[in-house]
């Protein structure tokens, strides 16, 4: 992985003091990328990371050419083995995309026709970057190579099939093999993995550190995920506001990090953190009381799905699920997609029903209570979105929206007592005045996800259910949200429900765990028992899969390693 | 990734309290824009004083200036009788045009509630609604509001209930729509969690985030409903031949549109600006409101 490969003149691809900027008004532009260099030498792998608004994609977008009408190129210049392409006519660079440079994009569920079958899209790719093969047979099998190659081993097969009948996992391999039917010596891949589960995540990781071995070909990997950098790279470059802000060899990054930033993103990794987080407080006492505040029972429930030609089929999303709650804890629920965690936070909030089994919230059976009694009842019980982008009222001020609930349940009568809860409510999530009257847009995704704890914790419930509430946040944002959870438990007393499919994140709130696969539970108990010493085989995959085993390798903090390491000692 | 733009701009932002002299500011640089809106306002200004934008009487011809053409004194020239059309014309947009509004604030009112119900319901509900919806855009609209003002009587009132019924469908159709994209937006289903009852989350959450659509659609319709409420007088459905008003202008013009051709021009280029401006103010109101 670290072995070096033959050096040439030219890097395969350098940046230099590339400066890109947008148009925001009629003569405003507003700076995305501001002087960047960089350089990937064949056969190595850099990662280039960053949270969401850093520039990393504008800058790729820039070095493909691909950038939108309202971006320029301001200052800078790229170039490919030494021949430089700046200013490059997008007919020109269409010939250097795919021939010289591969691209795979980032999500594979979006970013392939719906409507051609793989292999005519594959084949796409070989005929325009590979003249030479002329009859369409030739351009089969290159096309059937090429799948190959990207590791799908029933290439025949997807060869015949369209994008919705295959898995993620197989989509991104398929656009892998686009990417590389040109024969390229670069690839630029933009978040590849982001949309998938971790396992498969792994599995696609895996597959290009072997490419790259097999190949020679130089790989630019653009992650938000330390983690995966940190696993994967020969080199990493950490991006901030538009600039390299620092750029090393892994080790190097890890063992001497120059800059705040870095060091910020690496503590906020959940794989940095020794154990469970504790309240800002002071040691969170354990909670006596741990009778049940929520228990589910032999929870089932079938979809109905549509097949091909009237056929009906079912899909078994939940299967006979227990779950049990203490009182002052956090229950987390883990599994990969298509796992039913969704659907189950669902059910335990009567948002879906369920065709069987039963909930109890104390001693209050929800299934099949009525509208009135629920809404009773979700005094108590509340919910969080994952998507803090769509659960807020696009129309409604932070001031209205946290009052909604106290209106709804008419707890805070009067105008004064409701804007003295709600201002009070908002300063529990760290949030004062002076949002009261910004609308979700005006709001980072972070504010939002506050706003939306708030306007949760308003009706003073007991239970919170959180579907994947930190998910679409980034990591920094991610470690002030948990630790505001944290402490909000410790203050209130509540117990939460916390769905998610990120172990590491399990680890730094949970006490007690549920895996789910395919709609059944596979394991459940204590965290630091399913974590440290995984009963079931499915357990042990997804903690293996965890990216960041290396974040603390280095030795700089004295946490165990989470993933791997854990497995390994079982 | 987001564009980043996006999250370094969103504090700054404030959407919905634009300063009005921003909003001028954004019409100054689109000049079409502003026409039709200028067009538009003039005819409400016709509509509402007439007398403030012409001293001729619509009714008091001089018979020896009888189809004069257009010129300084006649700017849209005489008729038969001598009568300034200009003036008709003025005099005219008050008819036409509150037959118009009156056709679509019945549209919108029956049709939003329509869409409305039949979307947050759903079910037998949506089901009876939508098929009766089809039942209405089954027949030609000016073949229903025709039926429906001889069923009526002819009068201008008429002609604005006529015209209305025909397009509830549309507004139907359009509000139904949007009520089911929005009611699958997790914000509806927060606020049911939120201890909403199904009234309030309608009222709302759902009616204000899918309202924008269809009052782009009311706009449009506005243009439609000129014109279908002009060619309903044109036919003779509308209000008898004394009073002017714009499709019956266009009538009276019609016979010596040959050797006079400003007699039905002229009025009806005013009915072809009403209803180009109106179509090009909703078509910006969709632009802005895109989601």
């Amino acid at each position: 992985m670290t072995d070096v490969p033959e050096r040439e003149e030219d890097p395969l691809l350098r940046i230099a003091g590339l400066a890109i900027d947008y148009r925001t008004g009629r003569r405003r532009w507003t700076p995305a990328v501001r002087g960047v260099d960089l350089h990937v030498d064949p056969g190595e792998f850099v990662s280039l990371v960053g949270e969401s608004g850093s520039g990393k994609s504008t800058l790729v977008q820039g070095a493909l050419g691909l950038l939108p009408p309202s971006a320029r190129i301001r200052a800078g210049s790229i170039a490919y083995s030494g021949v430089d392409v700046t200013g490059w006519s997008d007919q020109r660079m269409a010939r250097v995309r795919g021939n010289y440079v591969g691209f795979i994009p980032q999500d594979p569920n979006t970013s392939l026709n719906p409507v051609k079958k793989i292999g005519q899209q594959v084949i796409e790719s070989v005929r325009f970057n590979a003249p030479d093969a002329r009859n369409a047979a030739q351009h089969r099998e290159a096309a059937l190579e090429s799948l190959r190659t990207a590791g799908l081993k029933d290439a025949e097969r997807v060869f015949h099939q369209y994008p919705h009948e295959l898995s993620g996992g197989m989509k991104q391999r398929a656009l892998i093999a686009i990417a590389l039917a040109g024969r390229p010596r670069i690839v630029v891949a933009d978040e590849p993995t982001s949309a998938l589960d971790v396992t498969v995540q792994k599995v696609i990781l895996d597959h290009l550190m072997r490419l790259r071995e097999e190949l020679g070909i130089g790989i630019l990997l653009i992650t938000h995920d330390l983690g995966v950098a940190l696993d994967r790279s020969d080199r990493i470059l950490v991006m901030q506001d538009g600039r390299i802000v620092e750029e090393g060899p892994v080790r190097q990054v890890l063992e001497n990090t120059t800059h705040d930033y870095t060091r910020r993103l690496l503590d906020a990794a959940p794989a940095r953190q020794a154990g469970r987080l504790e309240p800002t407080s002071g040691p969170r006492a354990r909670p006596t009381d741990t009778s049940p505040v929520l228990r589910a029972r032999a929870l089932t429930r079938t979809y109905q799905l549509r097949g091909g030609r009237g056929r009906r089929r079912q899909l078994r999303a939940l299967d006979g699920v227990d779950l049990v709650v203490r009182k002052g804890t956090t229950h987390a629920i883990v599994g990969e997609s298509g796992a039913g965690k969704s659907t189950l936070a669902s059910i335990l909030v009567q948002f879906t029903a369920a065709d069987s089994g039963t909930v109890h919230i104390g001693d209050r059976e929800l299934t099949g209570l009525g509208r009135r009694e629920l809404r009773e009842i979700r005094r108590d019980l509340q919910f969080v979105f994952q998507n803090p982008f769509t659960s807020l009222d696009p129309r409604f001020t932070v001031g209205k929206l946290v009052a909604e609930p106290l209106q709804a349940f008419k707890l805070a009568t009067g105008k004064q007592e409701r804007t003295a809860r709600v201002v009070e409510l908002l300063g529990a999530v760290a949030l004062d005045e002076s949002h009261l009257h910004r609308l979700p847009a005006e709001l980072s995704g972070g504010q939002r996800q506050r706003v939306a704890i708030a306007r949760a914790l308003a009706p003073n419930p007991g239970i919170l259910v959180l579907d994947e509430a930190v998910s679409a946040l980034d990591v920094s944002v991610q470690a002030q949200i948990l630790q505001l959870l944290v402490d909000l438990q410790a203050e209130l007393g509540l117990s939460y429900v916390f769905v998610t499919h990120d172990l590491g994140v399990v680890r730094l709130i949970a006490d007690d765990v549920t895996v789910m696969k395919g709609g059944v539970v596979v394991e459940t108990g204590p965290v630091e028992q399913v974590l440290r010493s995984p009963r079931h085989e499915y357990t042990r995959e997804l903690l293996e899969a965890v990216p960041g085993a290396g974040i603390n390798g280095a030795g700089t903090s004295g946490g165990e390693r989470v993933g791997a390491a854990i497995a390994h000692q079982a | 990734m987001t564009v980043p733009l996006d999250t370094l701009a969103a504090p700054a932002r404030r959407g919905s309290a634009r300063p009005l002299l921003g909003r001028l500011g954004g019409l100054a640089r689109q000049p079409v824009l502003m026409v039709s809106w200028i067009i538009v306002l003039v005819v409400i200004g016709w509509a509402v004083a007439p007398r403030l934008f012409t001293s001729y009487s619509p009714y008091e011809g001089d018979s020896a200036a009888s189809f004069a053409p257009p010129s300084v004194e006649h700017w849209f020239g005489t008729d038969r009788l001598g009568r300034d059309l200009f003036a008709r014309t003025v005099y005219g947009a008050h008819t036409t045009l509150t037959a118009t509004l009156l056709a679509v604030l019945i549209a919108f009112g029956i049709g939003t509630v329509a869409g409305l119900i039949a979307g947050f319901s759903g079910g037998i509900v949506d089901t009876a609604v939508m098929r009766l919806v089809d039942v209405f855009l089954a027949i030609p609209s000016l073949l229903l509001a025709m039926v429906v003002v001889s069923v009526l009587g002819y009068s201008t009132q008429n002609i604005a209930l006529a015209v209305g019924i025909s397009s509830i469908a549309s507004f139907a159709r359009v509000m139904r729509a949007e009520v089911l994209a929005v009611v699958t937006q997790d914000y509806v289903r927060a606020a049911y969690g939120l201890g909403r009852g199904r009234l309030g989350v309608m009222l709302r959450h759902v009616v204000p985030n899918s309202l924008s659509s269809v009052v782009a659609l009311a706009a449009l319709e506005v243009g439609t409903a000129v014109l279908a409420v002009a060619s309903l007088g044109f036919l003779g459905y509308g209000a008898p031949p004394p009073q002017p008003e714009w499709g019956l202008l266009v009538a009276e013009g019609r016979d010596y549109v040959a050797t006079h051709p400003w007699a039905a021009i002229m009025p009806g280029l005013a009915l072809a600006l009403v209803v180009v401006a109106a179509h090009r103010i909703s078509t910006s109101y969709r632009k802005e409101h895109r989601r």
